[in-house]
């Protein structure tokens, strides 16, 4: 059975949105409850796939017993591996963890809701899990397709914005799509590593070259890397609270592992780091990624606003480790991946339970959190401590090899951004403990009631509040287990010419 | 150097921490408080108990996590960092009781989130104070800029939030700013952070860099308010009065010092600084730093004030200390940190017993006030002492190894320095207790009745003040354990 993991991890959420589907006319209560087990089977297959993977290294499976180039191949490594691992639990985490919020939010469309749900999770996890380029392109559409759905099922402006999302993820599938053409054009393959072995004798192709930028263009556009990051502010702002929670940590996520995945496996690092002589350029981009973002969510007055931005610049951060081009930043990339998902699950998940007792997330209606909802502005901080990059939390780990790696490629500019970004994350984020904390302030003091602060205690149901603790104690748990993540995993990940 | 491996390090700071949840469940003011004493008196007992190890010239090492390569979050304990957690550990007990006669007495809000945030402080402390290695150090340090953000800003009014910015733009700014790149810079160049008796980096850091780096961590660590990056301190004297006393003239600006320390002697060593010339530059700066903070002192109505820039004077007479890089002098900076801390916690809890008592807080208006509250004021007087240096207070011992110190090194300017910064000190002291005591009966601004602050708050006033003297004639274990770092490092020459 172990061997059909990889078909398992898609499969079953693709059955599994049918049937939640029909349960919505049904009885709506099973919907979550489908999604939950096949999701639950999901993460069980990743596992069991990346526990093969420490095994032996790499796990091929032939779908439908074809066999590449015709068949479509999956194939999981070091690398995606654990991409997997860590989007299989965030997708099961927030599904629990948003329950009764779902309920809350959708009452009558449950049923579509959880279907979109799954089939956006089969569509990313098909993203990750696939080693075939067209492939890859039909799974980064259901996903796009579902995602576009559920951030639509907001309330007033979504729909505008889910619109603004259509027409630019629509341009940069398609630039990665055309990329692709090319590549096929030039090898006359489409599976990754078929591909990879064809065109190191035909480097010095203009189709190799052209379709090498506009994938990446369409990859950029898709990851939201400044300036092409105009879809994401709206999109994350007016999507409803449970899909966003989904949506955040994963898409632009998975996104910087598919340019890594493509440039690494398909491209090579010879020709994309030393052929292309982009490097440099491609880190300042991520440098101007990365200030900008910090300023403008500085400027931003509601917080799930402010953290897009900060994704934004967060964004920056694994573009830029990756081309540092050396053993240290890539690492620092893909750590960052995993670090930055799991951290954003947590404010993002603080986010919606704040929405689930407060009316709006501008920042008046955050005054007082911290005594009405203590947990989930405990699990807050934790999180934000993990974006500034304190330490023991991840987000210090990931930004220590981003950093190391800016200052071993001798790249200042990388390096200034990379702190001045944690400096403006500290300034956001006391800006709204500051807000939780001590507004409505004035007689307190005075008055010295002890036993106030009790009375008001009105934190988000225990459903929604232990897997946020669980998220939250993700975070310590990760940044303490740093070292073994990369000597098991990640440092496999990056091949072997890169020092 | 004979190490063993032990878990206790690692309880003596897991202790508070622990404490926090019970702090916060219990509902019963007399129980919590009990929590937050049984805490202080857990974490003294454990590190007291491994003093007498110390004093062997054992180390002990615990290893928590392994986080990357060859860097591992580790705790070490050496005789330095016992002196400093011996310190804290013993005050934080002292002020434990004087926080309930003082919160209660002045009927503060939020007492249970107070508790909590002290415990955890002095969780960092003490992990700072026995830290291994700079990312460790770096961690607990953090760890407690942000735990005592909540205390500095507890009224929660405009002041005590601007207050709270600026404490975290200096603290967290700096540290962010100057200390993560200089050490993430030297991880980059030598492979590893772990502290060694005579540093790492010589050798392998070219020297051009060398002062650059220097400069990084003696700012970068502005817990230690080195001017130009000591504003955040006055400001935080917002903060009820235990926090600044534990606080702001102990456990947070002396974890500075800690660190400017710990980073001069076990990263760069002190050949380094010898032949860098860095040690000059850094003796400037603290002689500089002395001088200013002392003529700003005397010019501050506000009680509080007064003592917080004599805080930052004094820390620098740690750092000069240790720049002079002279056994004595090594000493001398060593034993200030415990001299310093006992005389200046007395003068704060003083501060605060006024306060309590009367609602004063300029010296202007404080006049005759030694009529009234006679015990709280020859505390006050001996306090003084201690911090100027006059026998017998304890800050004596400590300033008479400073000035050997300079004439070890052959620093007459540093000399000049000190004893112009006791005049100052004496200058900035004495007028408050002698307007307090000597007054016509005209001038008086209190009437000639005997009303002190709440016996919680008496009492360990005249403690820590009794301690200032009984140090002066037995300065243990201090003193031996100033003695082993001192040897420690100036063997190897």
């Amino acid at each position: 059975m172990s061997q059909h993991f990889p078909a398992f991890i898609i499969v079953i959420p693709l059955i599994a949105a049918f049937f939640i589907f029909t349960a919505g006319w049904l009885k709506r209560t099973y919907c979550f409850y489908i999604a939950a087990v096949a999701l639950a089977i999901s993460l069980f297959s990743s596992f069991g796939l990346l526990l093969q993977v420490l095994q032996n290294k790499v796990v091929v499976y032939h779908f439908g017993g074809w066999s590449p180039p015709w068949g479509i191949a999956y194939r999981v490594d070091y690398l995606n591996g654990i991409v997997l691992v860590v989007s299989a639990a965030i997708a099961f985490l927030n599904l629990i963890a948003t329950k009764k919020s779902v309920e809350k939010e959708f009452i009558e469309r449950v049923g579509p809701f959880y279907a979109l749900y799954v089939l956006f999770v089969t569509g990313t996890m098909g993203i990750v899990v696939t080693g075939d380029a067209f492939n890859l392109y039909v799974l980064l559409e259901i996903a796009s397709l579902t995602g576009y759905a559920l951030i639509g099922m907001g309330t007033e402006h979504a729909a505008l914005a889910s619109l603004n999302y259509v027409f630019m993820g629509t341009i940069g599938a398609s630039f990665y799509l055309l990329g692709i053409g090319y590549l096929y054009i030039a090898t006359g393959s489409l599976n990754m590593f078929d591909i990879a072995s064809i065109l190191p004798n035909i480097f010095q192709s203009n189709v190799v070259l052209f379709a090498f930028v506009i994938c990446l263009t369409g990859l950029f556009i898709k990851m939201a890397l400044f300036p092409m990051h105009t879809w994401l502010p709206n999109a994350y702002t007016y999507s409803p609270s449970p899909a966003i929670s989904l949506i955040a940590p994963l898409t632009t996520k998975v996104m910087v592992y598919v340019m890594i995945r493509i440039l690494l496996s398909v491209f090579t690092p010879s020709f994309s780091f030393k052929s292309m002589a982009v490097n440099t350029s491609f880190v300042w981009l991520a440098v101007i990624a990365i200030v900008v973002g910090s300023i403008l969510a500085l400027s931003q007055q509601s917080l799930k606003r402010m953290l897009s931005y900060v994704m934004i610049a967060e964004i920056g951060y694994m573009v830029g480790g990756f081309w540092l081009a050396n053993r240290a930043g890539i690492t620092g990339a893909i750590l960052h991946i995993i670090n930055d998902a799991a951290m954003t699950l947590c404010v993002f998940l603080v986010a919606g339970n704040i929405l689930y007792r407060v009316p709006g997330d501008s920042f008046d209606n955050l005054k007082g959190l911290f005594r009405k909802m203590p947990f989930s502005m405990g699990a807050f901080v934790v999180g934000a401590l993990s974006i500034i990059g304190v330490p023991p939390t991840c987000g210090f780990f990931s930004k220590w090899y981003l950093i190391t790696g800016g200052i071993a490629a001798g790249h200042y500019g990388f390096v200034a951004a990379l702190l001045f970004s944690s400096l403006v994350n500290v300034v956001l984020f006391f800006r709204i403990f500051e807000i939780g904390y001590f507004e409505p302030f004035g007689d307190l003091h005075i008055s010295g009631s002890m036993d106030e602060e009790e009375k008001t205690f009105d934190d988000a149901p225990l459903g929604m509040l232990v897997p946020l603790m669980i998220v939250a104690a993700g975070l310590i748990a990760l940044g303490i287990y740093t070292d073994t993540l990369v000597t098991k995993v990640i440092q496999f990940a990056i091949p072997g010419g890169i020092s | 150097m004979e190490t063993i491996v032990s878990i206790r390090p690692f309880l003596a700071v897991l202790v508070s921490i622990l404490a926090v949840p019970l702090i916060v469940s219990t509902r019963r003011t007399n129980f919590r408080e009990g929590w937050t004493f049984f805490a202080a008196f857990a974490k003294f007992s454990i590190i007291a108990s491994m003093t007498p190890v110390i004093l062997d010239g054992v180390e002990i090492e615990y290893t928590i996590a392994q986080v990357l390569p060859s860097v591992a979050i580790k705790l070490k304990v050496d005789a330095f960092g016992m002196l400093f957690a011996l310190v804290s550990s013993f005050l934080w007990i002292v002020t434990s009781a004087y926080s309930i006669g003082y919160m209660r007495r002045l009927k503060e809000h939020s007492q249970t989130r107070y508790f909590c945030y002290f415990a955890l402080s002095l969780s960092a402390t003490i992990g700072v104070a026995f830290s291994a290695n700079l990312l460790t150090l770096y961690l607990f340090y953090e760890m407690l800029s942000f735990a005592t953000y909540p205390l500095v800003t507890h009224h929660q009014d405009m002041e005590g939030r601007s207050s709270g910015r600026k404490y975290l733009l200096f603290i967290v700014g700096s540290s962010i700013g100057l200390v993560l790149p200089a050490m993430l810079f030297i991880y980059h160049m030598t492979g590893t952070l772990e502290f060694t008796q005579q540093g790492f980096i010589a050798g392998i850091v070219p020297p051009k860099l060398i002062w650059i780096l220097v400069l990084l961590f003696v700012f970068g660590f502005a817990k230690a308010a080195v001017m130009p990056f000591h504003s955040w301190l006055p400001a935080a004297m917002v903060a009820p009065t235990p926090v600044s006393a534990l606080l702001h003239a102990v456990a947070v600006v002396k974890v500075g010092v800690f660190c400017i320390l710990r980073v001069l002697t076990g990263v760069f060593g002190t050949q380094l600084l010898f032949s860098s010339q860095m040690d000059t530059v850094v003796l400037y700066l603290a002689s500089f730093t002395i001088i200013a903070a002392s003529l700003v002192a005397l010019s501050q109505d506000s009680l509080k004030s007064r003592l917080a820039y004599s805080t930052i004077g004094q820390l620098s007479y740690i750092i000069l200390g240790a720049a002079l890089l002279s056994p004595k002098g090594m000493i001398g900076g060593m034993m200030h940190i415990a001299m310093h801390a006992f005389g200046k916690i007395t003068l704060f809890f003083c501060a605060g017993a006024i306060f309590v008592a009367t609602g004063t807080k300029n010296i202007s208006q404080m006049v005759g006030i030694g009529k009234r509250m006679p015990v709280t004021l020859s505390c006050f007087f001996i306090g003084s002492l201690s911090v100027i240096g006059i026998p017998p207070g304890g800050g004596f011992i400590s300033k008479w190894y400073l000035i050997l110190g300079t004439l070890e090194a052959d620093q007459r300017f540093m000399l000049f320095i000190l004893l112009s910064s006791s005049l100052l000190n004496a200058a900035y002291f004495l007028p408050i207790i002698y307007k307090a005591f000597f007054c016509t009966p005209e001038e008086s601004l209190f009437e000639n009745k005997i009303d002190e602050a709440p016996p919680w708050c008496l009492v360990p006033l005249t403690i820590t003040a009794i301690c200032s003297i009984f140090l002066f004639f037995y300065p243990e274990p201090f003193f031996s354990l100033a003695k082993i770092v001192s040897v420690g490092i100036f063997s190897g020459q």
